[in-house]
């Protein structure tokens, strides 16, 4: 049965129509419980990956590593590979203050690419104390197009090993033009013990 | 009465069914200055919703124009729903700041500006002319505020009309609230007088 209003189909067929229930869309949470990696793969556990929409936005809340001063990263792959070594070329420059009151502004070396297939920083070493983690934000733009290299956006606060509060900002693109399918999440060593990812889709 | 759509149930029992995708940026509340000395969010006070419901809440601040000439725009936060405001946090600061001549942009950190396990307000601006047309806007973002397990951290971003050869400031603050105890309540205030006008909008994020 459908739902119609002043001739608008507002449901039907078992979905809402296009226009309704918001622009942003969650897609998929996932929850790490001392995990190696979490992944998200389109068309796998409900995932949406792909042209749907024009932007996806990852929300990182709380993401605790189980071996301290660990940096948190990610990276892209295509189709059904699973390699998640795509070329990136980024930036990554922070602010930096201590407990103790030292304060830095400076690029980072250490969390950029130069066509490195490694997995890209969004952190920089945060620390395992029981109330310590990491929150923040990842955009991918366009991950499905095949005409241009694919842009991402990120910004993350993470609490430092050596107790830093750490404003980090990230940016750069996936070095490919065939559409990106699979993003996956890890710490550079040692696993995510907790927190939270979830997908939104941009419409 | 429900509702069902091919075997979707899509409004029963007066709400939406699980299954029926819904804005996941909900507008909680707005408040709306008026020669007011503090703008206070209190969870569970004026429908405020500020506890678990959502991943994560985003204040956006438009046009906050102070009574007092060189005003900073600050917030702090509670753990007695409103009865102190004065966590503990240790925070960054750094500024783009771009004078209308256009000479002289720089990019700084300031030292002045952060907070290193200080429990007074967070200055979520550069100074604020009260000139009619001098204000500042931006947004808040707070993570999990009621977690009783991880300091609770935070990130915002302002640009501000500064009084002194018209510049704009564009501040990045970031820091956490070094507790493990909720979070149960927001305060934003001018340093120096009353905040003359200005909405505050608080939104809820989550999955």
């Amino acid at each position: 049965m459908g739902l119609i209003s002043a001739t608008s189909t507002i449901f039907d067929a078992g979905s809402m129509s296009a226009g309704f229930g918001g622009s942003m869309t969650f897609i998929k949470k996932l929850t790490a419980s001392s995990s190696g990696t979490l992944s998200f793969l389109n068309g796998s556990g409900g995932v949406v990956l792909d042209d749907t929409y024009k932007e996806y936005v990852f929300t990182f809340k709380n993401i605790h590593p189980a071996t301290d001063d660990q940096a948190f990263t990610f990276q892209v792959d295509t189709g059904s590979n699973t390699s998640f070594n795509q070329a990136i070329t980024s930036s990554f420059f922070n602010a930096q203050h201590s407990e103790g009151d030292a304060n830095y502004l400076m690029y980072r070396a250490t969390g950029d690419l130069a066509q490195g297939t490694g997995f890209q920083r969004l952190t920089e070493g945060s620390g395992n104390d029981n109330d310590q983690s990491c929150c923040g934000t990842l955009t991918i733009h366009a991950p499905a197009d095949t005409t241009f290299v694919k842009h991402f956006i990120a910004q993350t606060h993470n609490a430092h090993s050596g107790n830093y509060a750490m404003n980090n900002f990230i940016a750069g693109y996936v070095n490919t033009t065939t559409a990106l399918t699979r993003v996956r999440f890890k710490y550079e060593s040692g696993n995510i013990d907790a927190g939270d990812i979830c997908l939104y889709g941009i419409a | 009465m429900a509702v069902v759509s091919n075997g979707t149930t899509i409004i029963d029992a007066g709400a939406l069914g699980s299954g029926v995708p819904t804005g996941k940026m909900i507008l909680i509340k707005t408040l709306t200055a008026s020669s007011s000395a503090t703008l206070s969010f209190v969870h569970g006070a004026s429908s405020v919703v500020f506890d678990d419901t959502y991943d994560k809440y985003v204040f956006k601040f438009i046009n906050m124009h102070p009574a007092t000439n060189e005003a900073y725009f600050t917030f702090n936060m509670s753990l007695d729903t409103g009865s102190n405001y004065n966590v503990v946090k240790t925070t960054t600061f750094f500024r783009a700041n771009h004078p209308e001549a256009g000479s002289n942009g720089s990019l700084a950190y300031r030292t002045g500006d952060d907070l290193a396990q200080s429990a007074s307000f967070q200055r979520l601006s550069a100074q604020i002319g009260n000139g009619n047309d001098e204000s500042t806007s931006g947004y808040l973002t707070i993570f999990n505020p009621s977690s009783t397990v991880f300091q609770k951290h935070f990130m915002a971003q302002s640009n501000a009309y500064q009084i002194g050869n018209e510049h704009t400031n564009n501040s990045h603050i970031a820091g956490y609230g070094n507790t493990t105890s909720a979070i149960d309540a927001i305060q934003f205030k001018m340093h120096s007088g009353n905040t003359d006008s200005g909405v505050i909008k608080l939104y809820g994020i989550g999955g």
